[in-house]
């Protein structure tokens, strides 16, 4: 085991009855075997398969604090703030780092059969769906979802009844907020019954710029038959705060899912994406988008199983890389055997904007089958000097130019949210990205009873 | 308004122009015709600024400044404007977004404050009606899914939004059928003025029916090797280039025996 990991090993050794007595059953029944994982598997460095860029031992090896003790940090925003990131009625939903924020305003509005809680709360009003669900399809073998799930103590659940419809959009912010290094582990649960249909977006913010904060987060997602599901993740964070994402999702017959990743700012990211189809019919958008400059690092994997026939998979990843910062992705999709009529296109775009960007791309299509239709490509470029001689004789600046031309780089992405006020607001904050103005979090600072101004 | 002096030019280390004399007044209308390879699109790539090109020696000046000086943006805020023989297509950027830009940036220049919605709209209206450009075409990425008679009316449209002081048409008739080069011309004509000049870059003489050019200049080899009335353009029609061509190369062939 090498230090980085072991300090949490040890920590959790140490202190699995805190852990414990603050969490709740369901989470404290797989500690134990998250921590075989890390104890017996070697973290894979730097360059193994899978995580060419990103560095999971430097990643892991800083001593981050963690609020073994749930304390709570002496705000309670849930009443005043107010994030209009989308500038849309939401059902908002605060953690302030990965502690559960109690708020009831944000109930108003919900239809019957709809159920956002924290997951002591879920697992107490219904300890049979937690036991079905948690932990279940996101493999714990992977040392990122082993770290968390040995001490990750909460998290969020929106469970979505059978036929029952979430008309508003429902939105998680994330806050980090602490004046030590952290590591906040989350959770987030969301099942979606038959003919049930939600929209979830998630957002990352920071407010001490100065901070080192590691989120550490692992996502299950399960779409039943004829579910409609958008997942929005939007990440605004810092420099200097690195995350390690998993998202797993299940889709059942004739479920309809949009996954949508945005970076906007963050520190070194790598996110990973992996979903499985487990009845015809069923189609998934996956998105991506990254806008990194500076020292930044975005890593993005994906891994699509078409295990069985007639499902359709579209995904487009886009990245606008800048100064020094390094992107990467690294894409599959797999078709079994038996999946014939498989549709399942890939797609990555790059646009480089400096001599010392770099971008990594590794698009795979890995197929069993003759009878599917796939493509998979990827493209890594700068601008376009037409273009841009184009633009500027009709008296743009090459500021304003670049601006314009990298703006509509993103606009199929863009393009792809499914929620039109969404996708509005994504575009202004875009712009605003590439004009090189952090006003990403500007509504949240600026609103006048925002504790976080 | 221009004055171009023994302009040299070159692209990835090939010379293509090689000494340029060329003056414009306002209120005339030059034609710049000549065979393929000759050097006409260059100079009004080169004239309009485009950094893949390098200008080795010579000197332009428009409206008494130094035009090579300038940034592209500028030459077109001091009021040059180029048609593009092929308009470029910038997939993702509407032609109203690109065009509210555009004027806002040259507002911006003249310490003007931006252009209020209403009155923009209104002059949108206005110079689409110049060229009869579809409506539906301002909410479209600029060029893109264009016809090419629409790209070529798209050039005169922003023309007339910009009014510029002196247009450089580089083959604005190019893949026009004869409507289409009708409406282009009658757009170029409504818009002239005496205070302003056109230089029209043209292959063959059919746009000069439309757009009547006072001096017609024959560019090859990179240099203007005639320049005359517009009678001129009806005897390239007749007799093609292969006259001038011979007379140019047999002068050159003199001029090397000579130095040797």
């Amino acid at each position: 085991m090498i230090p980085a990991v072991a300090q949490y090993v040890e920590l959790y050794l140490a202190h699995r009855d805190l852990i414990d007595r603050n969490s709740c059953e369901v989470m404290n029944r797989l500690r134990s075997d998250a921590c075989r994982v890390l104890e017996e598997k070697p973290i894979p460095e730097r360059g193994a398969e899978d995580y060419e860029h990103t560095d999971l031992p430097a990643l892991l090896a800083p001593d981050y604090g963690i609020n073994l003790s749930r304390v709570n940090i002496d705000v309670n925003p849930a009443d005043t703030f107010h994030c209009d990131v989308p500038n849309l009625s939401t059902s908002l939903f605060l953690m302030i780092n990965d502690r559960w924020s109690r708020t009831e305003t944000s109930y108003t509005g919900l239809p019957e059969g709809v159920e956002i809680c924290n997951f002591a709360d879920f697992s107490q009003r219904h300890p049979d769906l937690a036991e079905k669900y948690y932990g279940k399809i996101a493999d714990i073998n992977n040392p990122v979802v082993a770290l968390n799930t040995m001490l990750v103590q909460d998290g969020f659940v929106l469970y979505v009844r059978k036929g029952v419809k979430v008309e508003k959009p429902i939105q998680l912010v994330n806050i980090l907020q602490n004046g030590m290094p952290l590591m906040a582990l989350r959770r987030l649960l969301v099942i979606l019954e038959e003919d049930s249909e939600a929209r979830l977006l998630v957002c990352d913010h920071t407010q001490n710029p100065d901070t080192d904060f590691l989120t550490v987060q692992t996502i299950e997602i399960f779409a039943a038959r004829n579910s409609v599901f958008d997942y929005y993740d939007l990440e605004e964070s810092t420099e200097r705060t690195n995350r390690l994402s998993s998202l797993y999702l299940r889709q059942e017959e004739g479920s309809n899912v949009l996954i949508d990743g945005i970076t906007l700012f963050n520190g070194k990211t790598r996110n990973e994406y992996r979903t499985f189809f487990t009845g015809s019919h069923s189609s998934l958008r996956l998105l991506g988008m990254g806008i990194i400059d500076k020292k930044r690092q975005l890593e993005n994997y994906t891994r699509v199983a078409h295990d069985v026939a007639q499902c359709n998979t579209d995904e487009l990843f886009k990245y606008v890389v800048d100064e020094e910062a390094s992107g990467s992705f690294t894409g599959r999709i797999y078709v079994a055997e038996g999946a014939c009529k498989t549709e399942a296109y890939q797609s990555n775009r790059n646009l480089l904007g400096s001599d010392t960007a770099r971008m990594f791309s590794k698009p795979q299509l890995e197929i069993y089958n003759d009878d599917v239709k796939c493509s998979h490509g990827t493209a890594i470029g700068r601008l376009d000097a037409m273009q841009m001689f184009y633009m500027r004789t009709r008296g743009l600046s090459e500021e304003e130019a670049t601006l314009l031309l990298k703006q509509a780089f993103m606009a199929d992405v863009i393009d792809g949210v499914r929620l039109p006020i969404l996708r509005d607001r994504l575009r202004h904050l875009v712009e605003c990205r590439f004009a090189g103005e952090n006003s990403a979090c500007n509504a949240c600072k600026s609103h006048p009873s925002s504790p976080f101004k | 308004m221009l004055k171009v002096k023994d302009l040299h030019a070159r692209i990835d280390g090939k010379e293509i122009l090689k000494g340029i004399n060329l003056e414009v007044k306002p209120g005339e209308v030059h034609a710049i015709m000549g065979p393929n390879g000759s050097g006409k699109s260059t100079l009004s790539m080169v004239l309009a600024g485009n950094p893949m090109y390098e200008v080795t020696s010579g000197s332009a000046e428009f409206r008494g400044k130094d035009l090579l000086a300038m940034p592209p943006e500028i030459r077109s805020h001091e009021g040059l404007f180029l048609g593009f023989q092929y308009p470029v297509e910038i997939p993702g950027v509407s032609m109203v977004n690109f065009m509210r830009a555009a004027v806002n940036a040259r507002r911006k220049y003249f310490n003007m404050p931006p252009m209020s919605a209403a009155d923009f709209l209104k002059l949108m209206r206005e110079k689409r009606a110049v060229v009869e450009l579809d409506n539906k075409l301002a909410s479209r990425s600029v060029n893109e899914g264009f016809s090419g008679g629409e790209k070529k009316r798209n050039e005169i449209f922003q023309m007339a939004v910009l009014e510029p002081k002196l247009s450089i048409l580089d083959e604005t008739d190019s893949g026009l059928d004869v409507d289409a080069l009708r409406i282009v011309a009658e757009g170029v004509n409504k818009l002239k003025t005496d205070n302003n000049a056109t230089i029209v870059i043209t292959h063959y003489q059919r746009l000069l029916d439309y757009i009547k050019p006072d001096i017609i200049h024959i560019l090859y080899k990179g240099r203007i090797v005639y320049t005359a009335g517009p009678e001129l353009a009806l005897e390239i029609e007749k007799k093609g280039y292969d006259w001038i061509k011979e007379k140019v190369d047999a002068e050159e062939r003199l001029k090397e025996e000579e130095t040797k």
